[in-house]
């Protein structure tokens, strides 16, 4: 298994999905000459040329609009917002347009395009280039909506989004696009969507993150006294009930560590689900560990404290698994 | 500045503002070079819309069409004219006023009439309506009902025909609100900054919904004025003259299938209605409606084939040919069931809809 970095994982997916399949294209800003700001689609210009690997104009409800199109006609484009925050400008194409356009030609149009898009705080780009805004897309029927959580996964992950024939957001942990993995690749490595991965078996506590908080969840097993089940969601629509259910069935406890602000974050949909159907066998209630409800901050010792870490994790767990009761969080006094 | 305001009655009543009146009819292009089998073609098809249309409206006020219509009543010679200059593959894009050019492309008006009443028959199993026409096998990719947002997809369809090599032309309409949205100024930038094989036709009916367009845009031609800003000729044309329309159609068309890049055509209209089922229209001066009646493209267009030696029985057997299709194609969506509630949970996903979420 090769070891390389998220940003050279991702870049090989693309490329080797533009060698088997000549309809994949790939445009956004600075993708094709520069490579991309984070280095994500190196090498694709010189090896597939200025056809398929296309620099646009700062326009993304243009070139959004343009992968709509060019995808319900017979291309598979993969698209670049290059930080999640440019979205907004052409949020209609995606949730209105895109995701749409299957249902309003009876089933006779399909829409195969990728929309990568890098996510998340902790290197300092402050208010509007930090969120992770996953929760823009998720309650919006047509779409499904990936993250890796490090080279490991993001090749696979995003090999099946530029498979699949319906509009996929694959969202990448910009800060994870410089640590290296190893990473499965070949045609034979491509990971399900809708499939979760169980990154570590446990029986106390089950902990289920997404993107970033993949990490912090793992780091903060390795530290534990307790043992704890982490599960990688990889996709959140659809999200692997089954794997979730399964998981929490036999530990009775449910810890889930988001990335995103407390209120309405995509935790609250995971904490309902198996509240409702394991209604009963848990031992405590479902602890959701999150980011407060507030913009970003900018400054390093605030943005650490923003974010949820290894050691608020693992506070907060504790906390849960010693009393059966609910944590504060932080910002109500709770354990830290 | 309060006093300057109300010296101009027409700020608080718009139908008090001088009228818009058209320019007047031309004669001279009895001599455009159109087949004259092309031009009773064109007029069938005028009557088609205008008659569909005029039954989607009856059937609204009968309460068999929920919700709303857009109708294109006075504005039929622009679908129209495009359809016949296009090719049956290539692409139509269209707004929330789309019933005129789902037709022209050729789409059964009996699947259009069961779709206006939401029936398993309709072109879209009940599921779209009035605002949501689409039918892709006569190249119809649909009916979009965000201000804009399908000029961008439309360059996405161009630039795949481009790419697969297939000399398949992008046509996208919409109208003169249109023109201040960004959607439309990145659109057309990209298109011909990509020299893509699409057509941008702005139907400019001088009403941006509620609003005369000239009270919301600071040039005198929504489209035309903004061309050279995106390195484009401004083409202003008469879009109540079938033939003049189709000239252009055929011109612009065929410049895209030479990848020789975009056009951008507006073509000045005028809407008989209101903006939608729920507007009277009552803010236009009478003058100003009156005189657009007179300019009706099908009565224009009636009187060029009679000068042209078409006879009046011809004409008259086309109408009611075209009322008793419309008669029938009624009965048909009438007669048409509901869709099941099995229809609700599919087309969403390729991958089998809201079953597979599990």
């Amino acid at each position: 298994m090769p070891r390389m970095r998220m940003n050279q994982a991702i870049a090989q997916a693309i490329a080797d999905e533009m060698r088997s399949d000549p309809t994949v294209v790939v445009f956004g800003e600075d993708v094709a000459e520069a490579g991309g700001p984070f280095k994500t689609t190196d090498g694709l210009l010189i090896e597939f040329g200025p056809n398929r690997v296309r620099d646009t104009p700062i326009s993304e409800m243009g070139f959004l609009g343009a992968a709509v199109g060019a995808a319900a006609t017979g291309l598979r484009p993969v698209v670049e917002i290059m930080f999640i925050e440019f979205l907004g400008v052409a949020l209609d194409q995606l949730v209105t347009q895109g995701s749409k356009f299957r249902y309003l030609s009876a089933g006779k149009v399909t829409v195969p395009m990728t929309i990568r898009a890098s996510v998340g705080a902790g290197l300092g780009f402050a208010a509007q280039h930090s969120q992770t805004l996953e929760s823009w897309m998720l309650a919006s029927p047509g779409l499904k909506v990936a993250s890796a959580s490090g080279a490991e996964n993001a090749y696979g992950l995003l090999r099946s989004a530029i498979q699949d024939e319906d509009p996929v957001v694959f969202l990448e942990p910009r800060r994870l696009y410089a640590v290296r993995g190893d990473v499965k690749v070949g045609s034979n490595a491509a990971i399900p969507l809708g499939q979760a991965r169980i990154v570590r078996s446990g029986e106390d506590v089950t902990i289920v993150a997404f993107g970033s908080t993949v990490r912090v969840a793992v780091d903060a097993a390795e530290q534990a006294e307790f043992s704890a089940e982490i599960i990688d969601l990889q996709t959140l629509v659809p999200w692997d009930r089954q794997a979730v259910l399964e998981s929490v069935a036999r530990t009775k406890r449910l810890v889930i560590v988001e990335e995103n602000p407390y209120s309405f974050g995509w935790g609250t949909e995971i904490a309902t689900k198996v509240a409702s159907e394991l209604f009963g066998d848990l031992e405590a209630p479902v602890l959701r560990v999150t980011t407060p409800d507030v913009p970003v901050p900018f400054g390093k010792a605030l943005e650490e404290r923003f974010l949820p870490s290894t050691s608020y994790l693992l506070a907060q767990t504790r906390y849960l698994l010693e009393t059966g009761t609910l944590p504060r969080p932080w910002w109500e006094g709770g354990p830290t | 500045m309060s006093t300057e305001m109300r010296a101009d009655p027409g700020l608080y009543d718009y139908a008090l503002r001088p009228p818009r009146l058209p320019d007047p009819p031309k004669p001279e292009n009895d001599h455009l070079p159109i087949d004259i089998e092309v031009r009773v073609g064109m007029y069938e098809m005028q009557q088609l819309i205008r008659q569909t249309e005029k039954r989607a409206h009856d059937l609204f006020l009968q309460n068999l069409v929920k919700g709303t219509t857009h109708l294109s009543l006075g504005m039929e010679a622009i679908a129209t004219g495009f359809a016949r200059a296009m090719r049956p593959d290539d692409y139509t894009f269209a707004t929330y006023r789309g019933h005129a050019h789902t037709i022209a492309r050729g789409a059964d008006i009996k699947k259009v009439l069961a779709e206006l009443l939401g029936r398993e028959t309709g072109l879209l199993k009940g599921k779209g309506g009035s605002m949501h026409l689409t039918d892709v096998e006569h190249g119809m990719m649909g009916s979009y009902a965000i201000i804009g947002a399908h000029l961008c997809i439309a360059n996405g369809a161009a630039w795949s025909s481009q790419m697969r090599g297939t000399g398949q032309v992008t046509v996208c309409f919409f109208g003169d609100g249109t023109t201040n949205i960004g959607a439309f100024h990145e659109a057309v930038n990209f298109a011909a900054l990509w020299k893509l094989p699409v057509v941008f036709v702005c139907e400019n009916n001088l009403y941006m919904e509620y609003t005369p367009i000239d009270l919301v845009t600071p040039v005198e031609h929504p489209a035309a004025d903004r061309a050279s800003a995106y390195g484009l000729e401004a083409v202003l044309i008469d879009g109540n003259d079938a033939d003049e329309v189709y000239v252009t159609a055929e011109e612009a068309i065929s410049r895209a299938r030479r990848g020789e890049g975009p056009t951008l055509v507006e073509a000045v209209t005028y809407r008989q209605g209101g903006h939608s089922r729920a507007d009277p229209g009552k803010y236009r001066p009478s003058e100003e409606l009156q005189a657009w009646l007179d300019k009706d493209p099908i009565k224009l267009y009636h009187q060029r084939l009679l000068r042209l030696g078409v006879p009046e029985s011809r004409l008259t057997e086309i109408a009611q040919d075209v009322a008793r299709r419309v008669d029938e194609a009624t009965e048909f969506a009438k007669a048409s069931p509901r869709p099941g509630p099995e229809h609700l949970l599919t087309d969403v996903w390729a991958d089998g809809g809201s079953e597979w979420r599990n």
